[in-house]
Formats: C-alpha cells, structure tokens, sequence
C-alpha cells in the first residue's frame, strides 16, 4: 500500500484500490494531485481495473466530479474498468443531481465492486 | 453554572464580509465562520452540507472564471444568517456572465464533458441562486421550510 498525499492506493488481486486520506475532496489544487496520480496509475496499466472507496470522504466538490470523469474517459479508452464504491448518502445524492451515477458505476461497497469487475485481472 | 445564549429566534442576525484572496487557509476559515453562525441558529447537518458545497462552488467560480486566476484579484463574500434564512453573496473582480450561456450538464451530448456542473450543483441545494447584475456578483439562499 502506498499513500500519495491525498490519495492511498492499494495493489490487491483484483484490482487497484484507491481512498481518500481527506474527509473534504474539494480544494481544486488537491483535487489536481489526485487527477494526476489516478492518471499515472491508468497510464501505468494495460487494462486498468480501479476501485475508487469514498470511505470517511463528507464533502465533495464539481471539481472532483470532473477529475472522476477525466479518469473515466482514460480508464474506458483504455478499455480498463472504474468502480465507485462506499459512498455516503449525502455524496452519492450529489451524483444523482448531476446524473453521473447513470455514467459512472457505483456499486454499494468495496466487495460488490470488486465482484462487479468482469474479465481477468 | 454557565449562561445559555439566546435562542435561536432571539439572537441576533450574524452579520459578515471577508475580502479573500485564492488561499485554502482563508477560505477554510470563512467555511468554518458560516457553519458556526448556521449551528448558532439551530440549522441542521443538510443545511451545513448544502451551503458549504455553494460556498465552494460559488468561490472556485469567482476565483476561477470571474477574476480569471488573477492572483492579485480578490473576491468579496458577504453573509447573513438569521433564524429563517442565511444569505450569501460572493462577488467578484471580473465582467460577470450570464449563467443562461452555461450549457445542462446533465443533456446526454454534455454528459461526459467534466465541468459545468458547479452552478447546477448550487441551484439543486441552495433555495435560490441569483446573478446580480452585471454577473460577478452572485447571491445565494437558503430559506428555513
């Protein structure tokens, strides 16, 4: 496991794990760190397979909605796999508004998501 | 034994302006004003949450397309909370905008596009969300039900 400032990712079987080590992902200068270690970490894969925890995260800002796309859009270029998962109800309403739960697969914890991800590691 | 303050309905309106430059400090710091006044006044989590992502939103907007990432522009923000209502208006150094031109960010062609969601994030939580003319200066409220 390795932490990345706000960020902390895990290597297991299945996937890489990400969380935030921030209650609040709204500061757009952190927000820019972790597009740019999520964007490593897909570049640095063939097939990425990401599992995003939003375990303890309480606020969450449009800024990290964008990030989340971007890596989306990289992740499915490279025909890699995005989960969310764990996601307090306050925040995932906040997905609704916007309708990016109908683009971005969110899965109730980290085991369905982990159970969601199709095709071999 | 300790005095208890006012009740809520008592006490008087919380009255305030900060002229901010981009820091997170700062901005921490009027987030942890406004959710103090709004605690003092009885409103609840939801209300915390809600105007708290506004607050966000409405200053990443000032900084970031009103003053243009102008680090020697400043954005002023001016609070009132009271029993039945808090009020915010942010307002920035730039030429304003007309929130009209802002695509749905929630239409299919724009769906996958990242920003252009702060403002409807806003106007989803908050009871109303004003520009005030010409643009650079936008109100915020939350009303009590």
């Amino acid at each position: 496991m390795s932490a990345h400032g706000p960020i902390r990712i895990s290597n297991e079987p299945e996937c890489t794990r990400i969380e935030f080590t921030e209650k609040h992902v709204i500061d757009e200068v952190v927000i820019r760190q972790i597009g740019n270690e999520l964007t490593k970490l897909v570049d640095a894969s063939p097939r990425p397979r990401l599992v995003v925890s939003f375990t303890g995260v309480e606020h969450l800002s449009s800024a990290a909605l964008g990030t989340l796309l971007t890596v989306m859009n990289r992740v499915r270029a490279k025909d890699g796999q995005l989960r969310l998962c764990d996601i307090a109800p306050q925040i995932l309403q906040i997905f609704e508004i916007t309708k990016l739960n109908k683009v971005l697969r969110i899965e109730k914890d980290l085991a369905a998501a982990k159970a969601s991800l199709g095709g071999a590691a | 034994m300790a005095h208890p303050g006012p009740s809520p309905s008592h006490r008087a309106p919380f009255e305030r302006t900060w002229v901010l430059r981009e820091q997170r400090d700062s901005i921490e710091s009027l987030q942890a004003d406004v959710g103090r006044a709004l605690n003092d006044f009885g409103y609840g989590e939801a209300c915390t949450f809600a105007v708290r992502l506004a607050l966000e939103e409405a200053l990443v907007n000032g900084f970031r397309h009103g003053n243009k990432g102008d680090t020697t522009k400043s954005v002023t923000v001016r609070c009132h909370v009271d029993a039945g209502l808090m009020q915010l208006e942010v307002q920035d150094e730039g030429e304003g905008f007309n929130p009209e031109t802002v695509p749905d960010p929630t239409a299919e062609e724009n769906i996958e596009i990242p920003s252009g969601r702060g403002i409807m994030l806003m106007r989803a939580y908050m009871t109303s969300v004003e520009y005030v003319p010409p643009g650079n200066c936008l109100r915020i409220t939350y009303r009590r039900a």
